[in-house]
């Protein structure tokens, strides 16, 4: 089932757009999503993710714009799409009154897997995470993150090139929701697929993601890989010693490379700008008559991108 | 073909692991089973395997048992929120409206005809005096034939409501409403018609055999069940399930 998608992109969006009757939930997003790495899509509550998903899997026509997924326009060829990737969408879609072997067996077939690879393949992902043991049981016995294991476990049945994610831990507690993430993380990793993920959670996304994209109100507001969003908001410099006084303070703040410059608690807070270095800066306190004793750099978290973002656009 | 298949094999395990009717169950299948396949052949006797009227049990039970069933066909996925991921993935839209109208036919049909059995059976045991009794081959035809159309009937009529219906039970509804009014609208129709039509109706009644009604019902049936399942088809479209 692995396709190599053409330019080595999994997922080209050109203005792709959706209206519902009085919102627009996507908005000329213009995306391109490499192929074999984790892609984070991150935002907030009716951001426009899920009927990005949708789009993209060719259940909704777009008002505008075209999508490509595997080298396939959604617009024309769907089923194609359809055929070659995995989704978990928002609910597991799993059907309660069957039974996990069952719920496999049935999308095997969809996918058309022989009646060996099946059996094989339903063997393989149901001992690796776990659920081999409660194959026969009704899955609607079942708690919530074995569910979840196993929905993912039937996105990934007919080896997917490409897996369409929605929120996968998010309604799983702190232990499910890590042992979901360390199961799909190691699987991902030995099949070498593309994953679309959307998710709530930030650490996760940092986590997991090779590269994100965050949006709002359907609108794109950064892509790239989480420690370059980081960079972009620029970098945290906390600085201890003695003789650090708010003049110098002021001084240091005057420096183009700095956006902002204070003392807190008798330690001076640098923000600097993307790109900028700090030892120039340590000269210039040691100049100035400050004795300098420790200087720590903090990136700035996904988490923090994210707030900044979503604050700039508010 | 094999996608059909599929669907089929699946809505049967379903119809088969929630007992074959959604209020609970096997019981309603035993008290059909015992009911027309005991009760009533002990009742008539050697007449149940010979008389033509007995072919419109068979009509009707297996449009109540797919009408006890269908109306879960699209409604419940939906409310079970199976629905979107089964529309994600390859199996093409015409593939799954036919496996689940086949899945349902299959359930009532596969019961009138363990029933049909049944009662033979019974009117043997009961009623067979050393003798073997069977059902002529046209009857048998003329019982599977309507039994097979009345199926397709409460299927194809049974997905086209469940698509539009946001719940199981307000598909129930409207299929019951629907049932209620072909069998009333007709009941309280036809007594209410102009005297001088009603004589002609029953002119042109008494002029048709038994094999000829039979064919003129059977016409009529697949014609109705291909419109329903034309309109069906023509409301199947993954976008508007999704936004329903």
């Amino acid at each position: 089932m692995t396709t190599t998608p053409t330019n080595g992109m999994a997922i080209r969006t050109e203005a792709l757009t959706r209206d519902f009757t009085r919102v627009r939930a996507v908005d000329a997003l213009t995306l391109e999503v490499p192929a074999g790495i984790v892609f984070g899509f991150l935002g907030p509550n009716g951001s426009g993710k899920t009927t990005t998903i949708r789009l993209l899997l060719g259940l909704l026509e777009p008002t505008a714009g075209r999508a490509e997924v595997l080298g396939f326009d959604v617009g024309t060829r769907a089923g194609s799409v359809r055929e070659r990737v995995g989704a978990l969408l928002e609910h597991t879609g799993l059907y309660e009154r069957l039974s996990a072997i069952d719920n496999l067996e049935y999308y095997g077939r969809i996918a058309r897997m022989s009646a060996a690879d099946r059996t094989a393949r339903i063997q393989e992902l149901l001992t690796h995470f776990g659920l081999w043991e409660r194959r026969t049981e009704t899955v609607g016995s079942w708690s919530r993150g074995m569910k979840q294991k196993l929905a993912v476990a039937r996105a990934l049945l007919h080896r997917p090139s490409l897996l369409f994610l929605d929120e996968p831990t998010a309604s799983l507690d702190p232990v499910a929701s890590a042992a979901l993430r360390d199961d799909l993380a190691r699987l991902v990793a030995r099949e070498g697929i593309t994953v679309f993920l959307t998710t709530h959670n930030l650490a996760e996304a940092e986590r997991l993601c090779t590269e994100v994209a965050v949006i709002r109100q359907g609108r794109l507001l950064a892509v790239g890989r989480p420690d370059e969003l980081s960079a972009r908001k620029g970098t945290r410099v906390e600085v201890r010693g003695r003789g650090l006084t708010e003049q110098l303070a002021t001084l240091v703040g005057g420096r183009p490379e700095v956006s902002t410059a204070a003392m807190n608690d008798g330690r001076l807070i640098v923000e600097l700008r993307d790109g900028a270095e700090m030892a120039p800066l340590v000269s210039l306190l040691v100049g100035a008559g400050a004795s300098v004793e420790e200087v720590r750099k903090e990136q700035a978290s996904l988490e923090e991108v994210f707030l900044t973002l979503m604050e700039e656009e508010r | 073909m094999s996608d059909v298949l599929t669907v089929t094999w699946k809505e049967v395990k379903e119809l088969l692991a929630m007992g074959g009717n959604l209020k609970g169950g096997r019981v309603g299948i035993v008290i059909m089973v015992a009911v027309f396949g005991v009760f009533l052949p002990l009742q008539t006797g050697r007449e149940w395997v010979t008389s033509p009227l007995t072919i419109a049990y068979w009509a009707w039970v297996p449009l109540m048992l797919v009408t006890g069933v269908i109306a879960d066909s699209f409604a419940g996925e939906r409310e079970r929120h199976t629905l979107e991921t089964l529309l994600a993935s390859r199996l093409p839209d015409r593939a799954i409206l036919f496996g689940k109208v086949a899945a349902a036919i299959a359930y009532g049909w596969g019961f009138m005809v363990l029933m049909f059995i049944v009662g033979l059976v019974t009117v043997n045991l009961a009623h067979g005096h050393g003798q073997l009794l069977l059902y002529s081959w046209s009857f048998t035809l003329g019982a599977f034939l309507c039994g097979l159309l009345t199926s397709g009937l409460a299927a194809s009529a049974g997905v086209l409501i469940s698509l539009r219906a946001a719940t199981v039970r307000q598909a129930a509804q409207s299929l019951s409403i629907g049932i209620m009014l072909c069998i009333f609208v007709p009941a309280f129709g036809i007594p209410a018609l102009p005297k001088s039509w009603k004589a002609s109706l029953m002119q042109a009644a008494m002029a048709l055999s038994v094999a000829q009604w039979i064919a003129v019902v059977g016409i009529t049936l697949a014609a109705i069940d291909a419109a329903l399942l034309l309109a069906a088809m023509a409301r199947f479209k993954r976008a508007r399930l999704i936004l329903d």
